[in-house]
């Protein structure tokens, strides 16, 4: 990889995703399975795990750097709310190559709101 | 509920988690994976890995049987109703194949309490059975304040 590179990965989770999500993952907060349960307590319905976001940008990260034992770190800050069936963009950036080391700035933006941002990654390069 | 910075430094019982093949396929599946490395022995084996090898982020999957009792613990005193994910750090060491059996420590690493919202900062450590450290997490948590 390259200073300057770019990454993407266009993703729209369908509706039923949070189900397979939680059970693959282990996590069965109800905020992502149960619509009664998330709008009494003020969302707008069954909202997407964070970290299955996170999964997103890890993948558009290893895909491009041409495998999972490329990525040494990854961390981001989530923010606003992941909604299921709205196509969800990843988008990265090489920010500098240092001693075979690849810096990538990336997010994740859905429907206009970034709900993924400040993600950094060392990926060897 | 206040935070309780008094829990800084307490960490859990380690937990222990047997990487299975069908575990990782499923999981790859749920977050969109397509890489044979993940879904085809052969293709890993000749790759010149062991086995079925985990996505990175795997480390959710045996990173929270040990990370979960942390935050409901009532030392740490996190309200879940009012519990944010805010951030996350994972730091990778050599990649986890199935047949793997990866101990992994939870450690309560910073509460503070910022503007009416308190922050709550957990690290897990996950090592292989060889003693290798494959991952290091950082679970960032922010409860609003009511």
């Amino acid at each position: 990889m390259n200073q300057g590179d770019q990454i993407e990965l266009k993703v729209t989770p369908d509706p039923y995703l949070t189900y397979r999500y939680a059970g693959a993952s282990g996590d069965f907060n109800p905020i992502h399975i149960d619509e009664g349960f998330a709008k009494q307590v003020g969302l707008p319905g069954r909202i997407l795990h964070g970290l299955w976001t996170m999964a997103q940008v890890a993948r558009a990260h290893t895909d491009a750097a041409g495998g999972p034992d490329k990525l040494r770190r990854l961390s981001v800050q989530f923010r606003g709310i992941g909604q299921l069936g709205q196509e969800i963009v990843v988008s990265g950036t090489v920010t500098e190559v240092n001693d075979g080391v690849a810096a990538v700035e990336s997010q994740a933006e859905q429907a206009g709101q970034r709900i993924i941002r400040n993600g950094r990654a060392e990926i060897a390069a | 509920m206040a935070a309780n910075p008094s829990a800084v430094g307490k960490s859990y019982p380690p937990s222990t988690y047997v990487v299975g093949r069908e575990k990782i396929r499923e999981y790859a599946a749920a977050v969109g994976e397509t890489n044979p490395l993940y879904f085809d022995v052969d293709a890993a084996r000749a790759a010149g890995y062991g086995d079925l090898v985990a996505p990175p982020m795997f480390a959710v999957v045996f990173g929270a049987p040990s990370v979960g009792p942390a935050i409901l613990d009532p030392d740490v005193g996190i309200d879940f109703a009012r519990m944010l994910h805010a951030g996350q750090e994972f730091v990778w060491g050599p990649l986890v194949v199935a047949g793997d059996e990866i101990t992994t420590t939870a450690t309560v690493k910073d509460i503070s309490d910022r503007g009416g919202m308190n922050f709550f900062v957990f690290e897990t450590v996950s090592q292989n059975q060889n003693g290798e450290t494959v991952c290091t997490g950082t679970w960032s948590q922010i409860v609003r304040g009511g």
